[in-house]
């Protein structure tokens, strides 16, 4: 028999090789499962973690889009990582990407045709406060009734698609549109843009946000005392009310930074990648961002890398997809496998294993 | 012993890093109570847990009336006759009576039938109870008697008790060693577990006595001395902390009419709570647990607000300030969990530094945490109360019960307060750790900052407090010179007879 | 806008059969949290259940093997949860939020072949006279056979966690596990069994909604469900026939909305459309007002048997 000891201390060595095994765990298992969809598995773990990168076919339209795709997962996911260290599950990301999209979209379509150069930071703005306003209400109810965050950032997702679909087809649609539902394309818009900076990396301005974010973050939490009483919150909630902590004002920080990211990054996505707001246009970031949080173990530098790995599962998939007809779908539960594997994996930081006598457990 | 009921030999459990038992080897004869004595950490627990089969042993072996018993989960040493009332983590709030009674047992009856079984033997041993009341609405003393009830229906051979009596007031310990006793005149045998060798000398006809896990002697402790017992525990003498002789100054804090809702479905609510504490002075406050000591704390640091004007702190309203103003006007707490509470278990000695030093000890400046100047904070705890440590970097949880207890003393000790409030200040915590965190208190008491200690150890109450009050069911009693207290006026305080001239003359 | 295409006897019988997955899911789900684990993989364990259980269904040519098999799969699934949480006690609420992700991953990718396709669907029963009653025959006699099912699995779960010796550990093991584990109880024994037990009933409800209330599959067709049935079972209080009323209002305002679309009221569709999920938040912020009673004291907690 083999039982599971508590580690005095978190082991450092399995808490940087957890993501590794579980990258290579993920590999192992998703290759058996392309094998099973009867696709060669080597080519196709090759074709999604090696050809968007290296294979000179691909690699220049691939590289650039790893920025475009990374960026907003490692926005969503840097905010939605300071609130799972202070136990506050905001999983909702999805919604508040959505609604600081058409809140920034809506802003700067108020003044079109103007060519201002205001109208882009005012969209950031607009679109940061979305998201934001969205997060707020999990945060109100929370810290006013003790309701479940979880639920209720997770129901606005529905709610927020909802909108999605109505001002997509109703109040942002493009009036030239001919009756078609989405709104103007912003991304051909001078004054609303958010077009790539330097040509053939995929860099704009999202990810400028969110390598900004990285480091604000990477600050806050190791040198800050406000990302001290995060994590103490989440460490240890009744000594972090023993330290004058609130509760309440860390709810409300860690909900409305990671509202605000996300709904940077949703404008940032309509701005520029998407172009325009319609019924589809939100992708699922503010899902995989949460598998981006984790992957980076909550960490800012990890969740950067995690965040390209990620992107990189997005366009190595669609490429897998194009060149090996793999299922889209394979992809979506590739990344849900690393998340899972990563948790198991994750024991090890925490506990060792001891063979045993036989113990009653 | 031919008529040994339970015979150990050569019981031996190691866990990685320390040995919990070393070859212990002792008898249970019938119908006798045996006590075991040791310190905390002395390996007690372990050795029945493995009694009760919840721990098997590396080696050694266990006979019950003569017969090999090696249980291997604690149902089937309840079918053998072993029963166990637990310290802590046996019973279920929610439930009631009657499901904590049949979870504990291997057949229950219907519960009609099983109601009125818990009716019966209750009754019979003097120790009532309703079967279908909820056990979180229970006080201690009750609770207690929900798992002796839940043994006794089993007709157990063999009754474990571990620290029975820590929950219980004077009187009520009166009771259950009148129950105990009556068991063993029934010829049950009763194995006692406690580090009180008073209780063990009034009580017990054989104590075995632990240490670091070894056995070191079996005796009768009614021909021991109380010292004699307290060194084959120890191993070693240690400091008793000294006298004071101090003058008391002015007041510095002073509650009034302090009444406070429970905190949740289970706590305790404060009833119209009033004291006041000097410069310079110890003031005790004993109570059974869960009678308001973890609501006063809270009340006291500022975890929960106190309607206004019922804390005066040096002459000046603090009720609605919340911690941080209070521990910068002077006023420092060390509650009584220390994982979780005191300290975050996951963090590391500098980061728990931190965690109430950052405002008083300059550890933050402009929102920026001075690491280094926390690392040296923590250092500075370590050297000053001997914390045995690896490091500052090491986490709370990789620390001994003894040793983090003093470094989150030594934390607020050092923060030099004006006005310290510790609850359970020694919980758990060896004899030397708890020696030195005494005369720390003492110390501080000395160079002029009023104490508050809220305990549920009355020795350590007599040892260090000036005066004594006690909390019963969040009431707290008006406080007494501790020199002109008996033990059974504190009983009857701790019992909540308030007015003890009238209870003497009734 | 036309009210009087409403019937009130057919939207009542519509609402039972619109409660009915979610029904499943809270009742499976409030066993889950009972013994003291917070699954919030609901979504994933419904969604493949759909899956599977269209797929079964629609290779065997009938619906029943299609439950069978959806609620093996489903219990499979919630097995990789239970192990992963019990065994390698990872945290309850990121695994239970994999758990989701891989279904809808999983189950995308199983139904690729299925789309647009139809199954066999469930017969009405048909008791003849008894359902030929007016209003009462098609109200308590004219549901399929799912629908009692469920309601039989509501009584079934309430009997087991009132009156046997079973349910009692069971909520001795989600009150306070220490506590059970010094009795002797096998606390991840019996969390694994309400897992599996719930992960089941979750896939029962997935099918249902694939292979009845719609019938068709489409990919992420649960669509919330599973987040709904976790909310029913606070709005519960982990109660279980709470759990019913709860699916039924549900249900109710869900065909509500719909039949408020069909009849062209003069409310905005989004409104409409994310009606329940507003209705779903509402509650949850009047039952959390009201404060949490009745949460098992070990839920979510991770339990390791230590020394």
């Amino acid at each position: 028999m083999i039982r599971l000891e508590k580690r005095r201390q978190p082991s450092t060595f399995w808490s940087a090789m957890a993501p590794l095994m579980a990258v290579l765990l993920t590999m192992i298992v998703g290759g058996a499962m392309f094998a099973a969809l009867g696709v060669d598995p080597v080519a196709a773990i090759r074709t999604i973690f090696w050809d968007p990168l290296f294979n000179p076919q691909f690699a220049s339209y691939s590289r650039p889009q790893l920025l475009v795709k990374a960026g907003p997962l490692i926005l969503i996911a840097i905010g939605l990582s300071l609130g799972f260290r202070a136990g506050v599950w905001n999983i909702g990301a999805e919604g508040q990407y959505i609604m600081g999209a058409i809140c920034g979209a809506g802003a700067g379509l108020i003044f079109y045709p103007s060519e201002s150069v205001l109208i882009f930071p005012l969209m950031v703005i607009a679109g940061g406060l979305g998201g934001w306003v969205w997060a707020m209400i999990p945060a109100l109810f929370k810290t006013r009734f003790g309701t479940n965050e979880i639920l209720v950032s997770l129901m606005l997702v529905y709610v927020a698609e909802s909108i999605l679909a109505s001002v997509s087809s109703g109040l942002l649609r493009n009036p030239e549109g001919m009756g078609f539902p989405g709104s103007r394309n912003l991304a051909q818009w001078d004054a609303s843009a958010n077009r790539e900076l330097i040509s053939g990396t995929g860099m704009h301005w999202g990810v400028v946000a969110a390598f900004i974010a990285v480091i604000l973050a990477y600050v806050l939490l190791s040198r800050h005392i406000l990302g001290f009483q995060v994590r103490l919150s989440g460490a240890a909630p009744k000594a972090a009310r023993l330290a004058g902590v609130s509760p309440a004002r860390i709810v409300i920080f860690c909900l409305g930074t990671a509202g605000a990211l996300a709904g940077a990054a949703g404008l940032f996505e309509v701005a520029g990648p998407a172009g325009q707001i319609s019924i589809d246009f939100n992708s699922g970031y503010g899902f995989t961002a949460i598998i981006v949080a984790f992957l980076g173990r909550l960490h800012p530098v990890g969740i950067l890398f995690a965040g390209l790995l990620m992107a990189l599962t997005y366009i190595g998939g669609e490429l897998a997809q194009l060149m090996l007809g793999v299922p889209g779908a394979s992809i979506q539960l590739f990344q849900g496998m690393l998340l899972f594997f990563l948790l198991g994996v994750d024991v090890f930081t925490h506990y060792r294993l001891r063979p045993t006598a036989r113990e009653a457990a | 012993m031919a008529d040994a009921l339970l015979r150990l030999t050569g019981l031996t459990k190691a866990y990685p890093g320390v040995v919990a038992n070393d070859d212990v080897s002792f008898d249970i004869g019938e119908g006798e109570i045996h006590a075991l004595l040791g310190e905390n950490g002395a390996g007690k627990s372990t050795l029945v847990k493995m009694i009760y089969g919840l721990v098997t042993p590396d080696s050694g072996a266990m006979q019950l009336r003569g017969k090999t018993f090696a249980p291997s989960e604690p149902s089937e040493a309840r079918r053998a006759g072993v029963a166990m009332v637990f310290q802590h983590f046996s019973l279920f709030d929610a439930l009631s009576v009657a499901e904590n009674v049949a979870l504990g047992m291997e057949a229950p009856p219907p519960t009609r039938d099983l109601a009125r079984r818990i009716r019966e033997v209750s009754e019979e041993y003097g120790l009532p109870l309703d079967p279908f009341r909820t056990v979180g609405t229970l006080s201690a003393g009750e609770r207690q008697r929900v798992e002796i009830v839940r043994c006794l229906l089993q007709e157990p051979q063999l009754l474990i008790m571990d620290e029975p009596t820590s929950v219980l007031t004077p009187q009520e310990v009166e009771i259950l060693f009148a129950t105990l006793r009556q068991l063993k005149d029934e010829g049950r045998s009763i194995l006692y577990i406690s580090h009180k060798l008073d209780e063990i000398r009034a009580l017990c006809d054989t104590a075995t006595i632990l240490r670091q896990g070894q056995k070191v002697d079996t005796c009768t402790p009614s021909e021991q001395t109380a010292r004699a017992l307290a060194e084959m525990m120890v191993g070693s003498s240690f400091e008793m902390p000294e006298g004071r002789a101090h003058s008391t100054g002015d007041v510095l804090l002073e509650v009034t009419g302090l009444s406070l809702a429970a905190p949740g479905a289970f706590g305790t609510p404060l009833r119209d709570v009033s004291l006041s504490v000097r410069r310079g002075e110890v003031l005790g406050v004993g109570g059974v647990a869960g009678n308001g000591q973890d609501e006063l704390l809270a009340a006291l640091s500022g975890e929960r607000l106190a309607p206004a004007g019922t804390i005066a702190f040096a002459g000046r309203d603090i009720s609605r300030a919340g911690p941080m103003a209070r521990r910068d006007a002077g006023l420092l707490c060390a509650p009584e969990e220390r994982l979780g509470h005191a300290a975050a278990p996951d963090m590391s000695l500098t980061e728990n530094a931190v965690l109430t030093g950052a405002r008083r000890e300059g550890l933050v400046s402009r929102g920026l945490i001075d690491w280094s100047a926390a690392r040296g904070f923590a250092q500075k705890v370590i050297d000053a109360f001997d914390v045995r440590t690896p490091g500052t970097g090491t986490a709370a949880r990789a620390l001994s019960g003894g040793n983090l207890q003093k470094f989150v003393i030594g934390r607020e000790i050092l923060q030099r307060p004006d006005l310290l409030v510790v609850n359970q200040p020694t919980w758990g915590v060896d004899a030397a750790a708890a020696a030195a965190i005494r005369q720390a208190l003492l110390d501080l008491a000395a160079e002029g900052a009023a104490i508050l200690v809220i305990s549920q150890d009355l020795d350590e109450l007599m040892q260090v407090a000036d005066r004594f009050a006690a909390l019963n069911e969040g009431r707290l009693s008006p406080a007494r010179p501790v020199s002109e207290l008996s033990l059974e006026k504190i009983g009857l305080m701790m019992g909540g007879a308030h007015d003890m001239e009238a209870a003497h003359h009734a | 806008m036309d009210f009087g295409s409403i019937n009130p006897v057919l939207l009542l019988a519509s609402v039972m059969v619109s409660a009915t997955p979610i029904l499943f899911a809270a009742i499976g789900e409030l066993v889950v949290e009972r013994s003291g684990v917070l699954n919030l993989g609901v979504e994933g364990m419904m969604v493949t259940g759909a899956v599977v259980g269209f797929a079964v269904a629609v290779n065997t040519g009938a619906p029943l093997p299609g439950f069978a098999a959806a609620a093996l799969a489903s219990a499979v699934l919630s097995l990789t949860f239970g192990v992963l949480t019990q065994v390698f006690l990872s945290n309850q609420v990121a695994t239970g939020l994999g758990l989701t992700l891989v279904g809808l991953g999983l189950s995308a990718l199983i139904g690729k072949p299925y789309e647009g396709m139809k199954s066999p669907t469930l017969p009405r029963i048909d008791l003849g006279p008894l359902t030929d009653l007016p209003v009462v025959g098609r109200l308590v006699f004219g549901h399929d056979i799912m629908v009692y099912v469920a309601l039989a699995l509501v009584a079934g779960v309430w009997a087991f966690l009132r009156y046997t010796r079973a349910g009692l550990i069971l909520r001795a093991a989600g009150e306070n596990h220490d506590a059970a584990h010094a009795l002797g109880y096998k606390v991840i024994r019996i969390r694994l069994a309400a897992i599996f037990f719930g992960g089941a009933c979750a896939g029962l409800g997935g099918a249902y909604l694939s292979l009845v209330r719609v019938p068709q599959w489409t990919e992420g067709m649960t669509a919330g469900a599973g987040w709904i049935a976790l909310a029913i079972v606070v709005f519960a209080s982990w109660r279980p026939w709470w759990v019913l009323v709860g699916a039924y209002l549900f249900g109710g305002v869900t065909v509500l909305q719909l039949n408020l679309q069909a009849a062209g009221a003069q409310v905005p569709v989004a409104l409409l459309s994310a009606s329940p999920y507003l209705v779903t938040i509402l509650v949850l912020v009047v039952i959390s007002a009201r404060g949490h009673h009745g949460a098992p004291g070990s839920l979510g907690r991770p339990f390791h048997a230590s020394q």
